[in-house]
């Protein structure tokens, strides 16, 4: 297989290519208007979630700072409207279990500009000066991990850096919102590189992008080309999923692999997500905080699809509205339908309607049940051994016998000798298996149940 | 929205592809081989071909029906048995005796061990070393193909009572005044007559024309369909005819006077059959890739050896129950090396952008500027 991949000029072995399905990615980035009432949950990211600074019924202008970051691995927010909080209570989250959050009425009247930044010279801000304008703007990785980028470009003394990763592969069906951003807010992002540059000490940067976004290449590399940029590059890979993943990526541009439990650090490399790096780009030298963020809004349940510039803490049913997600259940007879936020392949199922858009949400796409039948409508077999999730694992894993062991519960050993903590959940095997086993769930049930034998400990 | 909410994990979009359809292509592609040898043997073969099918799908439903084993009749499993089965056995075999290979076939290769997946040897090859053990006579009699009247009458030994021993099909042959023809298989000569198959005999054998069972051509033809769209693994039959090849080509190079040419030892016998039908049976054959190489080099071997220095004429059979019985031990050795593991720390040649552990100046960096490239990663020199 390998001689293969090496004829169709693959870049790392193994992966699927689901269809692509990016139907919105031709249409500019649209604006929301504001919800009736915008809910800024605390936690929003991984690490410890900040504390509110602000009072009840206390006035807010867009972009002022309403929660503190605690420790280092937390970041502030920012009002995400001018408006008035209506409260600070628990409110149900994307996950399911209820949290702290910040209720925001905004002002109907108000023009909703960004009152708050202060313009600033970001060509004379040095190393440490950045990381600290990062972290008071309250920047988390947009790609959905939603990891504090501060904390990302915060280089380990001993680790020395010599090139900046960004990731634009954005490789899960449907979402375009990366491909947007970079087509029109191209200048931000080569900012935003050079900003991430000067902090992480890195020469050089390079875009890697997959190749069906030729355009998104075309954008940037002009860019280059124009501000005669020495020291930036932007590299088309072969289109595959899960190449959005980090270790992917750098195996596609660079031919290494990141040894398991390591990170690109140890290699010299800092990752990022481009749609990050475009937020950089545009807040640092506005002085500005996060307030909003580009979504794809797609899916077959959606009359509207599109890539929307959304508040923060827009509630989902608000942009469904509005994106003209099929409001009446009448208009598809049967009365379900699953929401996922970020892609189909690794997005969330969502619970609740009243969950906001938070700083980590890619996408919101809508299947109806229509969509679904074939895939419930299948019988689960056993596993028949076709090797098709093994020739699929981008982590060379094994999940036939692994998804055997689950069955068993045997957890122990899948984690032992199966390599189960390198499965990072792409869902690949899962998506080919013809015998229909949910292996990547049973996998998160595994993992889980051997974090908590280990915490037990 | 007031519509209910779904919940499910991730991923929430699917591959097309079903067992069903696999099953289903595996079948469809049979089905030339199929019309072929009814067309070489004529209403024997048919009769034959359904007999064996029907008992395979009896016993399934039978199982299936009193839950001793999972699974349905419409998964084609037991089609793809039931054929393989009749195609394994002499055109003029009786067919209450192909009826107990095929209740063989599923009861003890495949519902004893708990249905679709779970069996550990090929069923169609539990079935058919059951009725070799069983009616050693009447598995090795087997007549020339293209037999004059083959549309209309019956090969005499395919209509034998239940519980009787076939009449010799010999006489009826000789009554048909076709001299020359005799009906043993290449193999048979071979091994038995010492008589080594000349090439244009050999070629005709490959067309189906001596007394060969299904043609090999067609069945490499039909094997290579579903390579191509995937509902086999291309690797083991490669692995098996390479190894073959090898084998016997190694021992043709020491002495070719007592062995036959490499040739005749991939095309000869239920090699080609086996290469591409039983042993890439995906229950019974490891999942992993660098374990497909290796069972496939061990059927191929094992074959030429126990045709070689056995007394049987074919070791097709043997070589792929053997195998399969290896298969979890050879799973087991062969796991995929995971991403990460292998030690690949310095960049693949051909990597785009050549990468140092440590720290490069401003000039290294530049010195590597690659030129735009789109759609390609083309190697860097
Ligand atoms: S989910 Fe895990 S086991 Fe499955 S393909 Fe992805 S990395 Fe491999
Ligand atoms: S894809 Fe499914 S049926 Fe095939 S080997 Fe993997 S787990 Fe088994």
């Amino acid at each position: 297989m390998k001689f293969l991949n090496f004829l169709r000029g693959e870049t790392f072995a193994r992966g699927i290519h689901p269809p692509q399905n990016k139907h919105t990615a031709h249409t500019p980035i649209r604006r929301l208007p504001f919800a009736p009432e915008l809910v800024v949950p605390l936690s929003q990211h991984i690490g410890k979630a900040p504390r509110p600074m602000v009072q009840v019924g206390q006035e807010v202008v867009r972009g002022q700072p309403i929660a503190k970051g605690e420790d280092w691995l937390s970041v502030p927010h920012h009002a995400p409207a001018t408006g008035v909080v209506e409260a600070i209570e628990l409110r149900p989250s994307a996950r399911g279990p209820w949290t702290e959050s910040i209720i925001i009425r905004p002002y109907a009247g108000a023009t909703q500009e960004d009152l708050w930044g202060v313009p600033r010279d970001t060509s004379v801000m040095d190393g440490p000066e950045i990381l600290q304008a990062v972290w008071d703007s309250g920047l988390v990785g947009l790609g959905g991990a939603a990891f504090p980028t501060h904390a990302k470009l915060m280089v380990p003394k001993q680790a020395k850096v010599h090139t900046l990763v960004v990731n634009g592969c954005e490789c899960e069906p449907y979402l375009t919102c990366d491909h947007r951003v970079m087509l029109e807010n191209t200048k931000e992002l080569i900012l935003g590189m050079q900003l991430a540059m000067r902090a992480t000490g890195a020469v050089r940067g390079i875009v890697g992008v997959e190749d069906n976004k030729p355009d998104a290449v075309a954008a940037i590399q002009s860019v280059i080309d124009a501000t005669r940029l020495d020291n930036i590059f932007v590299e088309a890979v072969p289109t595959k999923y899960p190449q959005g993943s980090e270790k992917m990526l750098l195996m596609a541009l660079f031919g290494v692999e990141i040894p398991s439990g390591a990170l690109p650090v140890s290699l010299g490399m800092v990752m990022n997500n481009v749609g990050t790096l475009a937020a950089l780009g545009q807040l640092l030298p506005a002085g500005q905080g996060l307030t909003e963020r580009v979504v794809t809004i797609a899916g077959p349940g959606v009359s509207r699809p599109g890539d929307y510039r959304v508040p923060l803490g827009t509630p989902i049913s608000f942009v469904l509205e509005w994106a003209g997600a099929s409001a009446q259940p009448s208009s598809h007879a049967p009365s379900a339908c699953q929401l996922v936020l970020g892609g189909p392949m690794m997005g969330q199922a969502v619970a609740s309607l009243d969950t906001p858009i938070t700083k980590g949400v890619s996408g919101i796409l809508v299947f109806h049940p229509e969509d679904m039948a074939d895939r419930d409508g299948r019988r689960t077999f056993p596993c028949i051994k076709c090797g098709e999730c093994v020739e699929s694992c981008p982590m060379g894993l094994n999940p036939s016998a692994l998804g055997m062991l689950a069955a068993k519960r045997e957890y122990e050993l899948m984690g032992q000798r199966y390599h189960l903590g390198d499965c990072f959940e792409c869902g690949c095997c899962t998506y080919v298996c013809p015998s229909n086993i949910p292996l990547v769930q049973q996998f998160r049930i595994a993992k889980q149940v051997l974090r908590e034998k280990a915490s037990a400990l | 929205m007031s519509t209910a909410i779904e919940i499910r994990s991730a991923p929430h979009i699917k591959a097309p592809r079903t067992v069903e359809q696999i099953m289903r292509n595996v079948v469809g592609s049979l089905l030339p081989v199929c019309a072929f040898f009814v067309y070489q043997y004529g209403v024997s073969a048919l009769a034959s071909l359904l007999c064996v099918t029907a008992a395979c799908l009896f016993t399934e439903r039978l199982f299936v029906k009193t839950g001793t084993q999972s699974g349905s009749l419409s998964d084609w499993s037991a089609v793809i048995t039931g054929l393989l089965l009749a195609l394994t056995l002499p055109p003029g075999f009786p067919l209450w005796m192909g009826c107990v290979a095929g209740v063989v076939a599923i009861a003890l290769g495949k519902a004893l061990f708990g249905g679709i997946g779970f069996n550990v040897f090929n069923p169609a090859l539990v079935g058919r070393a059951f009725v070799q053990a069983a009616f050693p006579v009447a598995i090795a009699s087997y007549t020339p193909s293209f037999l004059p009247g083959r549309f209309i009458n019956f090969i005499p030994s395919t209509l034998a009572w239940p519980m009787m021993q076939p009449p010799d099909t010999t006489a009826w042959l000789q009554n048909m005044q076709i001299d020359g023809l005799s009906g043993a298989t290449p193999l048979a000569k071979w091994k038995f007559d010492g008589l080594m198959v000349l090439p244009q005999d050999l070629l005709s054998s490959l067309a189906g024309h001596m007394a060969v069972g299904p043609s090999p051509l067609l069945i490499l033809a039909c094997g290579a369909y579903l390579a191509l769209r995937r509902f086999m693994d291309w690797r083991i039959p490669v692995a098996i005819l390479g190894s073959a090849g090898l084998t016997a080509w190694m021992l043709y190079g020491l002495d070719p006077v007592r062995y036959p040419n490499p040739f005749f030892m991939m095309f000869s016998g239920g090699l080609m059959l086996g290469a591409i039908y039983m042993a890439t049976d995906m229950a019974t054959s490891p999942v992993t890739p660098r374990g497909m190489w290796v069972y496939g080099a061990l059927i191929g071997v094992l074959t030429v050896v126990i045709r070689y220095y056995s007394g049987l004429p074919e070791g097709v059979m043997y070589a792929i129950l053997i195998s399969n019985a290896a298969t979890p031990l050879i799973e087991r050795i062969t796991q995929p090396t995971p991403f990460g593991k292998s030690g690949l720390l310095q960049p693949k040649r051909g990597a785009s952008y050549p990468l140092h552990p440590e720290y490069i100046s401003r000039e290294e960096a530049n010195a590597v500027t690659p030129k735009k490239r789109l759609l390609k990663n083309k190697p860097k020199p």
